[in-house]
């Protein structure tokens, strides 16, 4: 069967449901396009080819013997390599990792499993996820296949890569400042980050856990939400994990491709009119703001005076909790132990085993969040920005007061081309200046594609209250059917 | 803000396990320091009524029956160490010959 590689995931689950092409022969599609370009995009860490078609050829075995399983049942799945996938190599982008092999699943891998989707491997990322262009995986960086020249965004640059190369029809990313809309814009996919505690982090290597949050992306919004449908949901191994019911988003992206959004309330931020962003991605943005009005949305300003201090209280939160997470990595239960010649103490081996281990953003950051957390300090920077938040989130909820749901431009600027900003760090982190205020609220947000600049794909985000994910889902529809999707260049 | 010397660098990477290299306290350096003077914005906000927010979800305990549960066994706990010796972790000497 040809073709299997550009169908969405819920076209592709029911055509195996309905047995007229077998998982196994879709993934076996997947597994040979990775083969023909992923030399060229390395959205792949680890490509688990056997797990792949045993875990296709037991979905096929169930549909054989009369079992109804779920939408996603046989579609394939590539999974950012952050989250413990057990027996199968798990590094976070980083060296300390090198070749481990976690004894457990996280409760997301799990739950991708219980669905029947099938894990084709594990995607590049940023280092720990901290990054916005992948550059910082100390496996090398990944390509936005767009054009190889530029980057696919960060952390998650793998995970979309991978939809835009279609290597694989879904991904899952982590969103910690922006890490799955953020490539989800420059790659022309959908991303979305849930309401954080919404999806269960057991499992996933922590960065900064107070933001941490894993989400599902694919190249359509429908698409989307029937992977946040699988995913999201109460876990009692995490602690963080909010215990309500799961929205329905389905339901909602549903009701949003009919493109009708009449009653709907629109909000654009003031603060994000526009300064530090690229015209082209402007103009894109207007235009797909004007097309919502179209299709009845009331359009209305509101103020989140804050929101500027959104990027510096993030980068001292942050940095401050990955300096305590990252402390886990001592070469003494798993991964990489260095300079351990029987005449070195506990701390030199473990002080050359994080040299050794991690790469330099992962260092800047430990040594900033050292820095933020130590005696005062801690009051003028880490104190201040927990200040920070607790304004943004009055933002956030005076703005949802007026509003139903606040509009944005996902980036400032559309992909950048590889290595014109790893010189410059806080360069770097202006990516993120427009999907981090979301990150430090918890509500959730998604991006979804809008147009082009410069030939290159510009996203637009949609942001929602607290455990209002079926809004976000069902405006992200509307852009989509509104503007369509947009297919990259043939690689 | 003061800005942040070479050696405070050396001494932040100390506190944090990091054995850095003389070339990267150079660059460092020169970074952290452009990155701290631009967070540092976040002092000209929030006054001292506001609360700080560490997590935007409230955080509870989470606890279960204390009953017994699978677990890893210790050979799979141990698997990816670097070093184990009769199901332990084997760990560099923690004190020096004159301690």
């Amino acid at each position: 069967m040809t073709g299997v590689i550009k169908k969405t995931a819920a076209e592709l689950g029911a055509l195996i449901a309905n047995r007229e092409v077998s998982a196994v022969e879709v993934a076996r599609e997947h597994l040979d396009r990775i083969a023909a370009v992923d030399d060229r995009v390395h959205a792949f860490l680890h490509v688990d080819t056997e797990g792949a078609l045993a875990a296709a050829a037991a979905v096929d075995a169930r549909i054989a013997a009369g079992e109804q399983l779920g939408p996603l049942a046989g579609v394939p799945i590539a999974v950012k390599d952050v989250l413990a996938t057990r027996g199968v190599p798990t590094t976070a982008g980083s060296k300390i990792l090198e070749g481990w092999r976690p004894p457990y699943d996280a409760t997301l891998v799990e739950r991708l499993r219980a669905a029947g989707t099938v894990m084709l491997g594990k995607t590049n990322m940023d280092e720990f996820a901290m990054g916005s262009s992948t550059e910082y995986s100390a496996y090398g960086p990944t390509f936005n296949p767009w054009d190889l020249a530029r980057i696919p965004g960060g952390s998650g640059g793998g995970s979309a890569a991978a939809l835009a190369a279609y290597e694989a029809p879904l991904s899952i990313g982590t969103d910690t400042g922006g890490s799955i809309r953020q490539p989800g814009a420059v790659t022309g996919t959908v991303g979305a980050k849930p309401t954080y505690g919404g999806t269960s982090r057991y499992g996933l290597l922590a960065f900064s856990s107070s933001l941490d949050t894993p989400g599902p992306c694919a190249r359509t919004v429908e698409d989307t939400a029937l992977l946040h449908a699988v995913i999201a949901g109460h876990d009692p191994r995490d602690s963080t994990s909010i215990d309500a019911s799961v929205p329905d988003v389905v339901g909602a992206a549903r009701l949003g491709a009919t493109g009708d959004l009449t009653g709907v309330k629109v909000g654009l931020v003031r603060e994000f009119s526009g300064e530090g962003a690229e015209p082209g991605v402007m103009s894109a943005f207007r235009e797909t703001v004007e097309a919502l009005t179209k299709l009845g949305a009331e359009v209305v300003e509101v103020s989140c005076p804050n929101f500027v201090y959104a990027l510096p209280a993030y980068y001292l939160i942050a940095p401050s909790e990955c300096s305590s997470n990252l402390a886990r990595y001592d070469g003494v239960r798993f991964g990489l132990r260095v300079g351990d010649d029987g005449n070195r103490s506990l701390e030199e081996v473990m002080s050359m085993t994080r040299e050794a281990g991690f790469g330099p953003e992962v260092k800047r950051r430990i040594i900033i969040g050292t820095y933020a957390l130590s005696s005062g300090y801690y009051d003028a920077y880490y104190g201040q920005a927990q200040k920070v938040r607790t304004l943004i989130t009055r933002d956030f909820t005076t703005a949802f007061e007026q509003v139903d749901v606040l509009v944005s431009p996902t980036t400032p600027f559309v992909a950048f081309e590889l290595g014109s900003r790893t010189s410059d760090p806080y360069q770097m982190y202006l990516a993120d200046l427009f999907t981090i205020p979301t990150n430090l609220y918890g509500g959730p947000a998604i991006s979804v594609p809008c147009g082009l600049s410069e030939g290159l794909p510009v996203g637009f985000q949609v942001m929602a209250p607290t455990l209002g994910d079926d809004r976000m889902y069902r405006v992200a529809a509307a852009v989509e059917s509104a503007v369509g999707t947009f297919a990259p260049p043939t690689l | 803000m003061a800005a942040i010397s070479r050696e405070e660098v050396a001494h932040l990477a100390h506190l944090s396990r990091l054995a850095v290299t003389e070339q990267e306290l150079d660059v460092f350096a020169g970074q952290l320091d452009v990155i701290l003077q631009a967070v540092a914005r976040v002092g000209e906000v929030a006054a001292a009524d506001i609360p700080p927010t560490s997590h935007s979800v409230p955080l509870v305990n989470v606890l279960r029956e204390d009953v017994e549960q699978p677990c890893l066994t210790p050979a799979e706990a141990l698997a990816g160490a670097p070093d184990a010796y009769e199901d332990r972790f084997r760990v560099p000497r923690i004190l020096s010959e004159e301690e």
